[in-house]
């Protein structure tokens, strides 16, 4: 190993030069504020990368009509068990099951996406949608409906933008 | 008895004009404080409470008195009870004897634009700023909390060997000016070299700024010297115990005193309210002398600000290195100043 030495010159060890330096990086960066690497969320979103994995929605067919037949693949799949199914005999006739009750405790899931990968039929889906919260656990326990809502929200892009960059989308105010 | 009572009135009505000048720029220093090290840092700051954050010193001070005031159990009720207002007072003393303008005519009455003019400005403003550190001893040793403790320990170690500097290094700016009077101090610097450089002390005195200035950070316990709060090894240093607005009251006088220094630096050193090349220029008395009370309002906020950028820029010193810089570096250069200084005044005069 090369071993580079520096010798102090008088210049060096008044210490001003490079104090001068310092507060001129500083300086930089104050003067160049557009610059930022923060985001002013609630009016701009991160749009996320297509592979993240954020919240479940459950996906419908071309009727209308949830996808999933109820095999319970994606609940014995999930290693949180946060996944509940209650199977009832479907009512149309391409399938024998649906789920009558379909339940994802959303403070529970440890969002691995098992469950995605585990589904036979492509019913149960992790979106990009990463900022959800309620007032309570009860309310973080999404139901059926709530997860097809899911799907309608998300079934076209949820985040504008370009994803995975800092170029930010304003999201319309909701009034 | 008429005269005595407008006499009376004016020097209240200065006195309420300048300590309100000082809050809003103490209200203001915080949200600079935090705008400019979010820039610095590539972030925005606080940004939310009115347009560009301009509320936000009113959210943080009723937030602060609506807050609990706790006193721990173990304390020293007394002396942690009036702690703050010992550091709050010296720290709105000290501005009381800088001139902030000439003189203003009003109705045919000169009003003197500074609330008291002392013949002795420079002492007091040392003897009262020294003060403030009885504030951050008894304020420490009160808490009863080792780290409250470590903190006011380090806070008179470093104020006894900077203030010795700073003493030492103002020593050049009074055998230049001859007074002590800093009407006078600002008188001498109205003059101008070759008749266009303006006759500013810093140009007389540079390596005495130099000197000065750092002091002044390490006297306002301000970062790149402020081992009295050293978040990372003692809490929250002297005030580690305080909360509510009794802290508020801390917080307050700590960018009152980074106000105060910033103005005795202006003083000393940029003049004073001097804007040069005015006069020549013909406007209105009233004119002139509010563009001057501008020039120093203004010179007084870039030194605010520059003690905000060089707390965002330079790491804390260690104490050891704090301690020898005191001791080793600035006091023999502050002697070999006033030493050179008279030489240099003995030769030229």
């Amino acid at each position: 190993m090369k071993r580079v030495s520096y010798k102090e010159t008088w210049v060096d060890k008044l210490y001003i030069p490079a104090v001068l330096k310092g507060l001129i990086v500083t300086l930089k960066h104050l003067i160049r504020p557009h610059k930022n690497i923060t985001i002013q969320y609630p009016e701009y979103k991160w749009k996320p990368y297509s592979h993240y994995r954020g919240a479940h929605r459950l996906n419908k067919d071309e009727q209308g009509r949830i996808k999933c037949v109820a095999c319970e693949m994606c609940a014995s799949a999930c290693p949180a068990h946060c996944i509940t199914i209650v199977p009832a005999p479907a009512p149309w006739e391409d399938r024998e099951r649906y789920p009558i009750k379909f339940e994802i405790n959303m403070l529970r899931c440890i969002y691995c996406g098992f469950c995605e990968e585990a589904c036979p039929e492509e019913s149960i889906e992790l979106t990009e949608v990463y900022d959800f919260a309620g007032n309570s656990r009860r309310e973080l326990i999404w139901d059926k409906e709530k997860l097809l809502e899911m799907y309608d929200l998300t079934v076209n892009e949820y985040y504008k933008g370009k994803p995975g960059t800092f170029s930010y989308s304003k999201e319309k105010k909701e009034k | 008895m008429v005269d005595l009572i407008i006499e009376l009135v004016i020097i209240i009505l200065k006195i309420g004009i300048v300590i309100g000048a000082v809050m809003m720029g103490v209200a203001y220093m915080t949200l600079a404080e935090r705008r400019l090290s979010g820039f610095i840092q590539d972030r925005l700051g606080p940004n939310r409470a009115g347009p560009q954050g301009l509320l936000q010193p009113f959210a943080d001070g009723i937030k602060l008195f609506f807050k609990e005031d706790f006193i721990p159990d173990s304390a020293e009720k007394l002396l942690f009870f009036i702690a703050p207002g010992m550091i709050f007072v010296p720290a709105l003393c000290v501005i009381a004897v800088i001139p902030f303008g000439d003189s203003l005519n009003i109705f045919g009455r000169e009003i003197q634009l500074r609330i008291a003019d002392v013949n002795i400005g420079i002492l007091y403003i040392f003897a009262i700023a020294s003060l403030g550190v009885y504030g951050i001893v008894l304020g420490g040793w009160s808490a009863n909390n080792k780290y409250t403790l470590f903190g006011s320990l380090r806070s008179v170690a470093q104020m006894i060997s900077y203030e010795l500097a700073l003493g030492l290094s103002v020593m050049g700016v009074l055998m230049i000016t001859g007074s002590l009077r800093l009407t006078e101090v600002v008188e001498v610097q109205r003059s101008y070299f070759f008749g266009f450089i303006p006759h500013w002390n810093i140009f007389l005195q540079p390596v005495a700024f130099i000197i000065f200035i750092t002091a002044a950070f390490a006297e306002t316990n301000r970062l790149p010297f402020d081992l009295v709060e050293a978040e990372q090894e003692l809490v929250g240093g002297y005030h580690t115990e305080y909360n509510s607005m009794k802290w508020g009251l801390y917080f307050l006088s700590e960018y009152a005193n980074v106000i105060t220094a910033s103005a005795v630096i202006t003083t000393l050193f940029f003049g004073g309210w001097h804007l040069p090349w005015i006069e020549k220029i013909p406007m209105p008395q009233i004119l002139l002398e509010l563009l001057q009370i501008g020039s120093f309002v203004l010179k007084t906020a870039f030194f605010s600000i520059f003690f905000i950028w060089v707390r965002w820029t330079f790491p804390r010193f260690k104490y050891n290195q704090l301690m020898s810089l005191g001791w080793k570096v600035f006091l023999p250069i502050a002697i070999l100043n006033v030493l050179v200084t008279g030489l240099f005044y003995a030769i030229f005069s």
